[in-house]
Parts: C-alpha cells; sequence; structure tokens
C-alpha cells in the first residue's frame, strides 16, 4: 500500500538548490512515486500538501527545520529510500564530478588566456581550418597547420597574410615542427643544437633531426612548411620567411631544407636566398638531381646524407646488419612504409644502385605500381588510397598488416623493408605491434625483414626499447631508414 | 571590419559607462510611453494572441480582470480573442516584465534612470514565489496581491525612493556578486541590500506602522525581490546602445514562452526571432519536466548586460540546477560566456574568479563563429494556466537568432 513518510531534522539547513537536486535522487529511486526535501516554511509546507507529500511529523516541522518527504509504494520502499538520502544529507561530500577545468573554445579566448603564446597549432577539418588560420594570423600568432584538405587557394592567401603580418604560415599538411625545443604534432624529443632545419616533408624532418640528435649533433629549429609549399603556386612563401628568420637566429649555425624537388620557377629563388646567407646551407630535394648551388651549400641524396653534411661530413658509425643467406630463386625488394619521405628515400638508394623500382608515391625514375611487373616496390602506406577513413600508419600501424603477410607469401620477395616511427603522434608501440602481427602469420622459409627506427632514446617509445622488440622477433635493425635500404642491397648481393 | 570593431567599442564604452540609480515607482499609466487603457505589454518580441502560450494567455485573462476590464477571467479571454485588447511588447515601451511580463496602466512601476544619458525604463514590482502572475497564476489571490502591491507596497516605495535620491544600482550589483548572487536566478543578498537601503526611508515617510510592517516583510520574504530592478537597470543600460551604425553587440534578449528574439544595436529595432527552446533544470515537489513551458519573459535582458547565467561563477549554487553544482563548474559557465562577449566589466567582478570582471557585450559575430550559445538562467513556469511556477533550471539562446542577426548586419554593411 502506498505510504508517505516524512522526517523532520530540526534545524537543519540546506541550500535550497541542493535540497532540489537531492529531491530529484530520492524521487529517482525504486519504488519511490514522489518526493521532495524542502524547509518547513509554511509555503514550503503548503506545497508538500498540495503534491501529497504532507505527514503528520512534516505538518509539525517549523521554517528551520529539514523536511524529507517521500511517498513510495509501500514502507519499505520509503524507509529505503528516506535512509540512503538522509546519509547523501549528512554527508559533506564533494560535488560527484570533481573540479573540471576550462579549456578555451575559441582561438581568441586562447589568446586571451595566455597572452604570452605566439603560436596556434590548427587540426581541425580542412574546411574550416583556412578561418581558424586566419583568426590567428590576424592576431600576430604564427600558425603551425596540421589540418590538410585546404585548398591551394586559401593556402595562398593565409601565406600572403601571414608575410605581410611578419608570423610563419606552417602548413596546410605540416605534420612535423620542433620549435624552441618543444615537439609539435609527429615529432622527436632531440637534443638542442646549433642546427636549423627548413622542411616540406615531415617525415623527412623526423629522420634528420633524430639522425643528428642520435650521433651528437643538435636542433635549434625545425620548421615544417607543408607539402606544397615549395610548388610554383605557392611559391615558397613560407620556406623563404623560415631561411630568414633561421638565417638571423644566432643560435641556429648550419640550415637543412628538406623537400621534394622544388617548382621549376621556385627553385631559383630558394636558391638565390641560400646564397645570401653567411651560414652553410644542406641541401635534400630528394630525387633532384643536377643542382646548381651556391658555394655556401651542398647537396645530400639522401635524408641520412643530409644529417651526415650537417654534422661535418663524417660517416655515422654503422650499426653492423649481419648478412643472411639469400633464398634461391628470390631477388625481390618490398618496401611498407609509414614515411612518405622515407619511402623516397629508400627508391632513390634503390635507383642509385641500378635497380628497377615502383612505388604509389613514386621518385623521378621509379615507375609506377600499377604496371610493376617484376620491379622491385616501395610502398608509401600513408597515401590517401591506404588511409581514407582511417588513421594515418603512423598512428595505427594496422594498414601494414594485408601488405606485409602478402609480402611474406610472394616467392618472388627476398627482403621486406619497415619503417619505426617513433616520437609524439605516433603509436605508442610500433615495433611491439609489428611483432604481434609477425607473430600471426607463417613465417617458414620466408623473406629477411629489415626495419628502422626513427627516433631517439629521450621518445615517449624509446629507440632502444622499440629496437629491442624489433630484433626479438627476428628482424634486423639498422641504424637508419638509408642503412636499411643499403643493407637490403648487400643481401641481394648488390654493391652501390 | 574596422566601423564594427569601432561600433562595438562605442557600444561597450556606452555599457560601462552607464549609471543606473533606482529612482521612483510610478504607476505604469503616468509614465510608460504610449501605454493606454485596455492595452497589455507583454514579454517577448511581438505576439499575437493565438500564438502565446498557455501561462502568456492566463496572465492575460488575469491582468485584464485585475484593471477591470472584464468581469471574470472567461469574458477576459473573451476580450483578448476577439481584438478589444492591445497587445505590445514591452520592449517597445521601454519597459521590460519577467516570465508573462504583464505591463497596464494601474500598476506600479520601479523606475531606473541612467545618469549618464538620461533614458529611464520601467518594471513591474516582483509579485514573490509560487503561485504569481508572472507565470501564468490568475486566481483571486494573484490578483490580490497585485491590489496591494499597487496601493500600498508601490506608493510606499515610491515616497521612500523620491525622500532618499534613489538607489545607485551600480555598486550594489558589484557588492552582490561578492555575496554569491548573479541577478537572475539568484537575488538573496541584492533583495537584502536593497531592504536595507530602503527601510530607513520607508519608515521615515510612512504615516501607518501596520501598512509600513507589511510592506517590508513582503521585501524580506521575497528573495527575488531583486530580479524586476536588475531587469529595469539592464533595460536602462542597453537602451542607449541601440541604434550604432555597424555595431554587432546585442541590446535585447527576450523571450514570449513562444518565440526567442534579440535585437542588435548595428540593426536597430529589428527582431531576430526563432522558436524558444525547453529549460533544463529541477524541478518543484510534485512536478516534471512534462508540466514545464518553454522558456519566457524580458528577463534575459540580465545576460545581456553580463549577469545570470554569464555571471554564474560568482553564484556556484545555481550551477546546481544542472550538473553537479561543482563551483568549477559555475566558473566554466562564465569563461564559455567570455568567448562570445566583447569585454569584461571591470566594476562588475567575481572575487572567486580572481575578480574576471562578468562578460560584457555579447557579439553576435563571436556566438555565431564559435557556435557558443549564450547561457541563460531561468525560471520555469507551468505549461497550463493559473499554475505558476514549477522550477527552475538553465537554457540557451536560439543558435538562428544570431545567425539571422549576422546576415542582417552583413547586408547593412554591404558585406556580402
Amino acid at each position: 500500500m502506498e505510504h508517505t513518510l516524512n522526517k523532520v531534522f530540526q534545524g537543519f539547513y540546506k541550500d535550497s538548490v541542493a535540497l532540489m537536486r537531492l529531491s530529484r535522487d530520492l524521487a529517482a529511486m525504486d519504488g519511490v512515486n514522489e518526493a521532495a526535501l524542502m524547509m518547513g516554511s509554511p509555503s514550503n509546507k503548503q506545497i508538500l500538501k498540495d503534491a501529497g507529500l504532507l505527514a503528520d511529523d512534516g505538518a509539525t516541522a517549523e521554517g528551520g527545520d529539514l523536511i524529507l518527504a517521500v511517498r513510495a509504494k509501500d514502507s519499505d520502499a520509503a524507509k529505503k529510500a528516506a535512509e540512503v538520502i538522509e546519509t547523501q544529507i549528512m554527508s559533506q561530500t564533494r560535488a560527484a564530478t570533481g573540479d573540471t577545468v576550462w579549456q578555451p573554445q575559441t582561438i581568441r579566448a586562447a589568446a586571451k588566456a595566455n597572452p604570452d603564446a605566439n603560436l596556434a597549432l590548427i587540426s581541425v577539418p580542412g574546411e574550416f581550418a583556412a578561418a581558424e588560420a586566419r583568426k590567428a594570423i590576424s592576431r600576430g600568432l604564427n600558425v603551425m597547420m596540421f589540418s590538410d584538405n585546404v585548398s591551394i587557394e586559401d593556402e595562398i592567401s593565409l601565406k600572403v597574410q601571414a608575410r605581410e603580418q611578419g608570423v610563419l604560415m606552417m602548413g596546410p599538411d605540416c605534420g612535423t615542427a620542433i620549435l624552441d625545443g618543444v615537439p609539435l604534432a609527429f615529432a622527436n624529443k632531440v637534443t638542442t643544437g646549433d642546427i636549423g632545419i627548413v622542411g616540406a616533408s615531415g617525415t623527412g624532418i623526423q629522420e634528420v633531426t633524430t639522425l643528428i640528435s642520435n650521433n651528437g649533433g643538435g636542433i635549434s629549429q625545425a620548421i615544417g612548411v607543408g607539402g606544397r609549399d615549395l610548388k610554383d603556386e605557392i611559391g615558397g612563401i613560407s620556406t623563404l620567411m623560415a631561411i630568414d628568420r633561421l638565417d638571423a637566429d644566432p643560435a641556429t649555425k648550419h640550415i637543412v631544407l628538406i623537400s621534394k624537388p622544388p617548382g621549376k620557377n621556385v627553385l631559383p629563388r630558394i636558391l638565390e636566398r641560400v646564397g645570401q646567407s653567411a651560414k652553410p646551407f644542406t641541401i635534400c630535394f630528394i630525387g633532384a638531381s643536377d643542382l646548381e648551388l651556391p658555394s655556401n651549400a651542398t647537396a645530400a641524396r639522401t635524408l641520412k646524407d643530409a644529417a651526415q653534411a650537417a654534422l661535418g661530413g663524417d660517416a655515422f658509425a654503422e650499426p653492423a646488419v649481419s648478412g643472411v643467406s639469400v633464398p634461391k630463386g628470390r631477388t625481390g625488394i618490398r618496401g611498407l612504409y609509414s614515411g612518405g619521405t622515407l619511402a623516397a628515400e629508400t627508391q632513390l638508394i634503390l635507383l642509385d644502385a641500378g635497380l628497377k623500382v615502383a612505388s604509389n608515391a613514386a621518385v623521378p625514375g621509379a615507375g609506377s605500381l600499377s604496371d610493376a611487373g617484376d620491379m622491385h616496390k616501395i610502398i608509401d602506406l600513408g597515401d590517401d588510397e591506404y588511409t581514407q577513413g582511417r588513421p594515418h600508419p603512423m598512428i595505427d600501424p594496422e594498414i601494414r598488416r594485408d601488405p606485409l603477410a602478402a609480402a611474406l607469401a610472394d616467392s618472388t620477395v627476398d627482403v621486406v623493408l619497415i619503417d619505426i616511427v617513433i616520437g609524439y603522434g605516433a603509436h605508442p608501440d610500433p615495433a611491439g605491434q609489428l611483432a604481434e602481427m609477425l607473430s600471426t602469420m607463417q613465417r617458414a622459409d620466408n623473406p629477411t625483414i629489415i626495419a628502422s627506427v626513427t627516433g631517439t632514446e629521450q621518445d615517449p617509445q624509446i629507440r632502444s626499447s622499440q629496437i629491442q622488440s624489433l630484433q626479438a622477433a627476428g628482424i634486423l635493425v639498422a641504424g637508419s631508414n638509408a642503412d636499411a635500404a643499403m643493407a637490403a642491397l648487400k643481401l641481394l648481393g648488390i654493391n652501390s | 571590419m574596422d566601423i564594427i570593431e569601432k561600433a562595438n567599442e562605442e557600444a561597450i564604452r556606452r555599457m560601462l559607462g552607464a549609471e543606473p540609480v533606482l529612482i521612483e515607482v510610478v504607476p505604469a499609466g503616468d509614465i510608460v510611453p504610449n501605454l493606454r487603457d485596455k492595452m497589455i505589454l507583454h514579454a517577448g518580441p511581438p505576439i499575437a494572441w493565438d500564438r502565446m502560450c498557455g501561462p502568456m494567455q492566463g496572465a492575460i485573462a488575469g491582468i485584464t480582470v485585475f484593471e477591470g476590464w472584464a468581469s471574470d477571467l472567461e469574458q477576459a479571454v473573451i476580450m483578448a480573442a476577439s481584438g478589444d485588447i492591445t497587445f505590445d511588447a514591452n520592449h517597445h515601451h521601454d519597459a521590460v516584465g519577467p516570465m508573462t511580463g504583464m505591463t497596464t496602466v494601474s500598476q506600479p512601476m520601479l523606475v531606473v534612470e541612467n545618469k549618464t544619458t538620461g533614458n529611464k525604463s520601467y518594471c513591474a514590482i516582483n509579485e514573490g514565489l509560487g503561485k504569481v502572475m508572472r507565470f501564468g497564476g490568475n486566481d483571486a489571490e494573484v490578483l490580490n496581491r497585485l491590489s496591494w502591491i499597487r496601493d500600498v507596497l508601490g506608493p510606499a516605495m515610491g515616497k521612500a525612493l523620491r525622500d532618499m535620491g534613489g538607489i545607485e544600482l551600480k555598486p550594489l550589483i558589484a557588492r552582490g556578486l561578492s555575496m554569491g548572487d548573479e541577478m537572475h536566478q539568484r537575488n538573496v543578498a541584492c533583495s537584502g541590500l536593497v531592504l536595507r537601503a530602503l527601510a530607513a526611508a520607508m519608515a521615515k515617510t510612512s504615516d501607518d506602522a501596520t501598512a509600513l510592517s507589511e510592506a517590508l516583510a513582503f521585501i524580506s520574504a521575497n528573495d527575488q525581490f531583486h530580479l524586476n530592478i536588475a531587469m529595469a537597470m539592464g533595460k536602462a543600460i542597453m537602451d542607449p546602445v541601440r541604434n550604432i551604425e555597424g555595431s554587432s553587440i546585442v541590446t535585447a534578449m527576450s523571450r514570449n514562452g513562444t518565440d526567442f528574439g534579440i535585437r542588435v544595436s548595428g540593426t536597430g529595432d529589428e527582431w531576430f526571432t526563432a522558436p524558444v527552446e525547453m529549460p533544463e533544470g529541477l524541478y518543484f515537489a510534485g512536478y516534471t519536466e512534462a508540466d514545464a513551458n518553454p522558456d519566457m519573459g524580458d528577463s534575459t535582458i540580465v545576460e545581456t548586460i553580463g549577469l545570470g547565467g554569464f555571471a554564474m561563477g560568482a553564484a556556484p549554487a545555481v550551477a546546481g540546477f544542472v550538473g553537479a553544482g561543482a563551483a568549477s563548474e559555475a566558473a566554466n559557465y562564465t569563461h564559455r560566456m567570455s568567448e562570445i562577449c566583447a569585454a569584461e566589466n571591470p566594476e562588475w567582478t567575481i572575487p572567486s574568479m580572481d575578480y574576471l570582471g562578468v562578460p560584457t557585450g555579447i557579439d553576435v559575430r563571436l556566438v555565431v563563429d564559435s557556435g557558443i550559445a549564450p547561457t541563460i538562467n531561468t525560471g520555469i513556469a507551468h505549461r497550463e494556466p493559473g499554475i505558476g511556477q514549477v522550477g527552475a533550471g538553465v537554457v540557451r539562446a536560439p543558435m538562428a537568432c544570431f545567425e539571422q542577426a549576422v546576415r542582417r548586419l552583413a547586408e547593412k554593411l554591404g558585406i556580402s
């Protein structure tokens, strides 16, 4: 039988909003039909009466008394619910959610809250990215735009606006930067030093900065400019501004440029600017040949060459990659890359050794994957065709599973080349993930796998731990991506 | 862009430069411009009888009887429906009213003068909580109270205010913020401060101890007494901000229970309207969401000047109407509103937020750009006429109003 229970707490005060909240909780309990907690003023007692909640106990309450009123399906349910809520009334616990920290939702508010900030990192869907970047630039903020799918027209207008404001527009599609020692987006924790980097390529910057850092050098700034900056339409606006900054920076003694070959019209402008500087430059335009460089610049064919040149030109001490016998009838190399520039570097090394190479991201001289025939196949798994609707392989290496299984089962493949890119933004344990992947695959009489780890000991994944995981899985580990490619050549008996 | 920034600077200058003073209480018929017999001013943008929500129609029936234009509620409804009564928005007559916002000739009006610009704004006296006309209540108890306010309380307050030279409201609000009020849902501190300011002058100017005692008791018992003063003040502050060419600052937000409307400085007196939303909140004993009427009232003028939902950080208890009621949650409401406002008020600060000034000057461009709608603290009326308040909570201003306003402003400025 329905039962109305009143409990009076004499001389006990609680704020009305707190009481309304408790009322809501009480009313939601099992078997409760109606409930309220109110101070016992005449008007409140009238409200309780109108709601059919006032019993004899409650009717005697006074203004300073708290009335707990509950109407439930039976007296047991009423008593039980009242007991639960009574503990809540008496406990002085904080709000259940605890403190929440305010996060600005707009660039304007974020800039107001952090008046010393001088850079906005923009990572929103491409259709909104340009509008956000404009707001940041007009506030005098440098911009790193991680977003892609921004039109070339927007990129031009943003970079022109940035130049007028005297701020750097890094990107769109700028995946990597290290500014004042802070790694941004996909980047590594490297030693601070006197080498400045300007790069249109994310993994290119990561490979060069980590090789420099791992071989005794350090980075002053690594400035990404976005993959299209050195196209003729854009005109290298950000590259030129980045060179200006590093040229004027007393902490930078040597400057490295990393990019795909620039557009025909842009190239002379870049080289002219380089020639105006008193600082030495290393220029790594992956796939470009026959560059006529100013006297303060040296060309680097590969990323490893660039890192070596920046450190004075001495060859790095190469960790030995012990040879494995070549199974008969197999001569093919298969590269499965997460880093586009690393895939390009490998293509160059194979091409330079006289091999025929095909790729879905072909460098000059390489063929297209669609009619690869018996050519060596170097696949960029970060290309749009693989990443539609899924994360980049540096974030989720799962994309590599099917191509890897296919390579292991392919009777023509002798060596599989793999890049493991670690650092901020990357998968927390890509080597472990690869080892797990391999453990599920048939490995009898299958190709040799050679990998390199782009990263440092200071990265969250720790380079040496990643190497250990790879070695434990039977993978050969080279000192750099270029070394891995060279080791593959050696295994095939080709002397480059 | 430059013209908008300059215009907004001027708008903010006028808002922050206002000197609102509660100067007297006068019958509406004597002071509200263009208000005549058989005319009812209501909350929100203009609306015809057949589109009005239940509480609005209930209040209109009640006030029609109160004014003696009809002998009972039924006759009042017939009159209202047949066009015998003229309706208009409070905002068109320098006035504002909470919830249904009934303003008619014989009601005593609080008069707030903006001493900087000399304009005056009006709002009726708050009736208290529970079953009241502003929530659509219209029975004998409601009408009797209105008569007493008209005959006793209004004249007593008017005499006292004239005698003491008025009450300066800017410092009163500043103190109230430091005492936990946000001046929309919580006016406990400010109501006390008003009573303290009034009491001696009311005693001095009264020759009827019983009437005086009743008047003081009525104010003392009403935690929301100050709300209507805050509203008249809001109107007095915002009216001089109207019609600044190019300004994207909101000069009024208001709801009639059916439509939500805003006005923007640079687009003059045009209303941009969209359907009102349902508040989210807590309910009094015996009521649920099913009983609630959509959002209603001119009281959003309080948010328009940076109080209410915008000053939530000052009043953590109010944040408890939604969410868990943590102080940091309340502060987040204020931070979020800062994202859509042009400035902070250096005189109205929130001690627990390191004396952050309340967000001031809602910029329609920032609202549309950020997708952050103004947060409004509100009471919740029963959806049927004659019942009254059933809860309180928080509601958002509909984004569509701000989108229309941005487009119209762009048109006026010749920006495509």
